[in-house]
């Protein structure tokens, strides 16, 4: 009877916590004193110059660095396991770096790497791929530096869920039976990690779509960052911006879990 | 089909695992590869599905050098030890993998997993789910699996070790009537003797990588090449004995010697069953311990001069000997291996 007890006093409190600042902003975008009810903040929002454009630039930079961080971080664990397991604390080690080194340490060494890049390859024909990886529509720049930061997490949501399958066997049943590599890592491992492949996925997600210091700093306008400029001179406008990101990327999130779900 | 191992070595890191292993397995055989752990024997059956490559050396399948094809590319189907069945397919879908694999029409792989599971006595189990079958029913879908694309060989590593006593014994010898109605030439690799001797038609012994003995069980149970082979194959006493020219003096007893002697002091290898116990009110030791196991009892006899004696006598004489009994000893006249003289002369059982 005590554990129920605590248990509801805790969830009670964690409600608390968490849903009264959220339904304070959710009241303040919809009331104000002189107006009184009204979504006129949302309505601000969908018709504000650069709202579409920003969202989808990171929708779509979110796909890349999953698709990226995926095809980076699921070999790379695979053949650790299967071929050099003495070479996982390494693995890890690498992994974590991004997590300790602060983010605007990355924008000081992309910059400078891009300034170094632009003078060494202005005479070859690299010059033009360096200009194309920032292009604004679709800066691939941004992409590689989100990968770096999404590494950590991608690798330990995928190395969680390799631990529960018996990788080994079952990549030399599936070859025994005469599959390729290819088809072993998308028909045999995938499918079995589904979860984790979706958890990887949502938390890369998530963190593109709240990233502001690189992009910011390097001068691309991602949804974060249009948040920020939009929202400088107008309260209601940006809390109401709070509110429909945070439920947009819940909505996102759930789809993904989703998907992971159904697997099993 | 034929399988050779030529002169294979493999090492992992300092560790020899192979130390060049020969044999010849011959057309429709079931040999098993017995050995204590990392005597080298998966190693070798892994080098014939090609999750290994030695070092030197090579493996023929059907005369053909397949040292260097990729397993993905090998006739060989395997049953691993652990559970290897796809958990995110049916028990119809595992089975038809390597139908699917090689891209055959959906009516033909439905067919023929229907087909097999129906072989391994699980007709009407390919909607469920591998968690949703026992550990024997996960192996007899796993072998199922591995016949589909109709092998030249079968490799079994350890399949049965997973599995409790019974379902083991019933399961070893479905495995044995598959394999001969098949014809399919067939590895077996255990560490376990009596699964060993049960089910093959060659057992060939390994020791650290090389082999000590091959030939039919019988013969290597009753004429082992080497004292290991002795010890790892059954139960062996190790009985103080003299040797003098071709023979050996043992408990007053004079037998021929099998082979050569080490030396003069030996110890003389006699199996349990090769000897006999009898009441005897001033015989010269006495009945330590009874284990009744049905068709026999093993009694565990003290004697008079120090040492124990494993003795195996028929089930229904365990009521007269008795714990406590003063008995003589006599071995069978038989021809005898003798071993290095060891400190302790006391009887070998062998694990598993």
């Amino acid at each position: 009877m005590a554990g129920v007890t605590w248990r509801r006093i805790t969830l009670g409190v964690a409600v608390v916590y968490f849903l009264v600042p959220l339904a304070i902003a959710v009241w303040f975008t919809v009331y104000n004193e002189s107006q009184g009810f009204s979504l006129g903040a949302y309505g601000r929002i969908v018709s504000a110059p650069g709202f579409g454009e920003s969202l989808l630039k990171s929708l779509l930079l979110g796909a890349a660095v999953i698709v990226l961080v995926l095809l980076l971080a699921l070999p790379a664990l695979l053949a650790v396991r299967l071929g050099a397991p003495g070479l996982r604390p390494v693995l890890e080690t690498i992994t974590t770096l991004p997590l300790i080194v602060p983010p605007i340490t990355y924008v000081v060494g992309i910059a400078n790497a891009l300034r170094g890049g632009t003078d060494a390859l202005a005479a070859t024909p690299f010059w033009q791929t360096l200009i194309s990886i920032q292009d604004e529509d679709f800066p691939v720049v941004l992409v590689l530096a989100y990968v770096m930061l999404a590494l950590p997490f991608a690798y330990r949501s995928l190395d969680t869920g390799l631990r529960a399958i018996d990788v080994r066997t079952l990549v030399e049943a599936a070859r025994n039976l005469g599959a390729s590599w290819p088809y072993v890592l998308f028909r045999v491992i995938l499918p079995n990690l589904r979860s984790a492949v979706a958890s990887a996925g949502f938390l890369s997600l998530a963190l593109v779509m709240g990233e502001y210091t690189i992009a910011a700093l390097m001068g691309y306008r991602t949804f974060p960052v249009w948040i920020v400029t939009i929202s400088g001179n107008d309260g209601q406008l940006s809390v109401a911006l709070s509110v429909l990101s945070l439920g947009l990327i819940w909505l996102l999130l759930l789809t993904l879990s989703g998907a992971g779900r159904k697997a099993k | 089909m034929t399988v050779e191992f030529r002169e294979l070595r493999r090492s992992f890191g300092g560790t020899v695992a192979l130390d060049g292993l020969s044999l010849k397995i011959e057309q429709g055989e079931l040999i098993a590869l017995l050995g204590p752990s990392g005597c080298g024997k998966t190693t070798a059956l892994r080098c014939v599905a090609g999750f290994e490559r030695p070092d030197t050396g090579a493996v023929f399948i059907d005369g053909a050098d397949v040292t260097r094809v990729p397993a993905n590319r090998r006739d060989a189907g395997m049953v691993f030890q652990s559970y290897s069945l796809f958990p995110n397919l049916n028990v119809r879908d595992n089975v038809a993998f390597g139908l699917r694999v090689r891209r055959r029409p959906t009516s033909e792989r439905h067919d023929r997993a229907a087909e097999l599971l129906e072989l391994v006595g699980l007709g009407g189990f390919g909607e469920r789910y591998p968690h949703q079958l026992s550990g024997g029913q996960q192996q007899r879908v796993a072998l199922a699996r591995a016949l589909a694309l109709q092998p030249k060989v079968l490799l079994l590593d350890e399949p049965l070790s997973a599995l409790d006593a019974k379902v083991r014994v019933s399961l070893r010898e479905e495995i044995r009537r598959l394999q001969l109605e098949l014809g399919i030439t067939t590895i077996f690799v255990t560490h376990d003797q009596e699964e060993a001797l049960s089910v093959a038609d060659r057992v060939a012994v390994l020791k650290s990588g090389r082999l000590e003995q091959v030939g039919s069980p019988a013969e290597v149970y009753d004429r082992p090449s080497t004292p290991f082979v002795a010890e790892f194959v059954g139960t062996m006493n190790h009985l103080p004995g003299r040797v003098t020219g071709s023979t050996v003096e043992v408990f007053g007893q004079i037998l021929p010697l099998d082979g050569t002697a080490p030396g003069e002091e030996v110890d003389v290898l006699v199996r349990p069953e090769a000897v006999r116990v009898t009441p005897s009110e001033d015989g010269h030791g006495f009945i330590l311990a009874s284990s009744f196991r049905g068709s026999i009892a093993r009694l565990r006899v003290q004697l008079d001069g120090g040492g124990e004696v494993l003795a195996d006598v028929p089930g229904h004489e365990a009521v007269r000997l008795a714990p406590g009994l003063k008995v003589d000893v006599t071995l069978v006249e038989r021809p005898v291996l003798t071993a290095e003289r060891t400190a302790v002369a006391a009887p070998v059982e062998p694990v598993g």
